[in-house]
């Protein structure tokens, strides 16, 4: 099949791949998908102190759409609060890179996983006052569709 | 060295110009139909389809009366088991078959179960051989026809036909090989193999794609039901006009094949050799299907922590085939790898590499060097590489499943 320029341009020069230390405070880690569909995404946010998403990193196992788009939105949800993070849809996500019908849960996972590191981000700020260790979650959804949510530990 | 470099024989060939030269005048100058018998346009093309029909039989030592012309081996294969199983289901209406054919013969075997016969699917082991006691097994007073194939498309092994015909012939059950990818790599002698019905292609072996064959032994005599009817063409076995340019190309790649098959086999077994030696330096890589029971051209291997289908668009200088499923609404990898029981992880980061007439040395050692630097690269993006670096028990790891 052939790929969309963008998915070719995201894919040839990823942004922001890497990991932070998911045990820091202001970090918010998601992990989505499972080896066995193809497609695992793991996204992470730093959030600075006004709310507001500082720096993103994702690594992916998938196909050059799941890399692409959860490169793509390592940049977009940079600069944004959390609120305007998780508004950020799918459909605009296979917008931006064109992506096949047979792709479109590529950008479902990449959805995912900003609500996912968001929610992990959440739960630790609210574990925060409890002053304790936080065991890190993240919600994952099944490849495709999305039929469920289950946890994921790592 | 021009790229891209093409590494997918196993899926189809390029015509040798060898072949298209000989094609060329039956679409222009010897354009006779060989079914018209009263002109020398009619009698020169039937000529051409009879000596190509002999180049059939000569590559498989049987009678070129044996030999039914067909538009590939999908149609072969149709032909072979709806045809027989038509014909001889008075005696019974089971069937065998193994998991890990091809789907030509899988999704006939479907139709044939709607019409209202049994099909047994064989499992294979983790190699992907088929265990001859797991087949001797299956077999019932009631079974007519088993279907197998010799070397596998996907994976490469290569299943023992000379013992299953033998069981076959004792018992009276009609036994069909799909040998597609065996030909021009492995002898077949079908004065000594107990086969009944054999499916053969021409794209697969340099020739032009659109023509195939299927062998219908006359001793002892096997019977098919026509699944084509009109006109009478190939004995009554499938009516149609023959196209003569396409019979004259796979004729003419037949009999390339068969004489420099001494001499191509291990050259081509010498280049996937070292295709596997460059490979396997790399770290957490499986090869799917025996290596000992193997043909010479096919390699398949599993990328641990790669995803195929990024893998095969990191080396798309590079043309090789994927079981991953990505492309696939589906969603499902491989249905050839997990029936070696490889989970769905190997089975999404599976690449099947198929060397052929025009592979050179420089070609596989580039393919060696790019795949290790890309491997690497897609290892630093994937988040399981990560997990597997930090010793992460990934059966501890609640994935989220289907």
């Amino acid at each position: 099949m052939a790929y969309s320029e963008k998915v070719l341009e995201h894919y040839e020069n990823p942004r922001n791949v890497g990991s932070f230390d998911k045990k820091e405070r202001d970090v918010g880690t998601g992990m989505v998908g499972a080896p066995a569909c193809g497609d695992v995404m793991k996204l992470q946010i730093r959030v600075g102190k006004d709310g507001v998403i500082e720096d993103a990193r994702f690594k992916t196992y998938g196909c050059g759409s799941a890399i692409a788009s959860s490169s793509l939105v390592t940049e977009w949800v940079k600069g944004k609060t959390l609120d305007e993070a998780m508004a950020i849809k799918n459909s605009q996500i296979a917008e931006e890179l064109a992506l096949p019908p047979v792709k479109i849960h590529c950008s479902i996972l990449a959805e995912d996983a900003i609500r996912a590191a968001i929610a992990d981000y959440k739960a630790k700020s609210e574990a925060k006052s409890g002053a304790q260790g936080h065991e890190e979650t993240a919600e994952a959804t099944a490849c495709a569709p999305p039929t469920g949510v289950s946890r994921t530990t790592s | 060295m021009k790229l891209p470099i093409y590494l997918d024989y196993a899926a189809t060939t390029p015509v040798d110009p060898r072949v298209a030269e000989k094609m060329i005048p039956f679409l222009t100058e010897h354009f006779g139909n060989p079914a018209s018998r009263s002109h020398t346009f009619g009698w020169t093309a039937e000529e051409a389809v009879e000596n190509a029909r002999r180049e059939i039989a000569a590559m498989f030592n049987c009678d070129a009366k044996e030999i039914v012309w067909t538009s590939g081996a999908t149609e072969s294969i149709n032909l072979a088991l709806k045809g027989a199983a038509h014909f001889y289901q008075s005696r019974g209406k089971h069937l065998i078959t193994v998991r890990t054919e091809h789907k030509a013969t899988l999704d006939t075997m479907r139709e044939l179960e709607r019409q209202g016969f049994e099909v047994t699917y064989l499992d294979v082991d983790g190699d992907g051989m088929l265990d001859l006691e797991v087949f001797k097994a299956a077999l019932r007073p009631d079974t007519i026809l088993v279907s197998m194939m010799y070397v596998n498309n996907e994976i490469g092994v290569i299943q023992d036909i000379s013992t299953v015909g033998e069981w076959c012939r004792e018992r009276g059950i009609v036994f069909h090989v799909d040998a597609v990818q065996a030909v021009g790599k492995l002898p077949m002698d079908l004065a000594t193999l107990k086969i009944d019905l054999m499916s053969v292609s021409s794209h697969k072996i340099y020739g032009p794609k659109g023509v195939g064959a299927l062998f219908v032994r006359r001793k002892p005599r096997i019977r098919l039901e026509a699944q084509t009817h009109g006109g009478g063409h190939e004995r009554g076995m499938r009516s149609g006009t023959l196209p003569t340019h396409q019979i004259v190309g796979m004729g003419e790649a037949f009999r390339l094949a068969r004489l420099e098959m001494a001499n191509e086999v291990p050259r081509l077994a010498r280049l996937r050799d070292r295709l596997l030696k460059g490979l396997r330096e790399i770290e957490e890589v499986y090869i799917n299907g025996s290596l000992e029971h193997r043909v010479c051209n096919s390699l398949n291997m599993s990328f641990n922590f790669v995803e195929g289908e990024s893998l095969m668009m990191a080396v798309r200088d590079i043309a090789v085939s994927s079981g991953s499923a990505c492309t696939s609404a589906s969603l499902e990898p491989s249905y050839v790898l997990r029936a070696l029981g490889r989970s769905d992880e190997l089975a999404h980061s599976s690449i099947r590499f198929s060397v052929g007439r025009f592979t050179t040395e420089e070609e596989v050692d580039y393919t060696v060097t790019l795949i290790k630097q890309k491997v690497h690269k897609l290892r630093e993006l994937s988040p399981l590489w990560e997990m597997y670096c930090d010793k992460v028990d990934f059966n501890q790891v609640q994935w989220a499943t289907h």
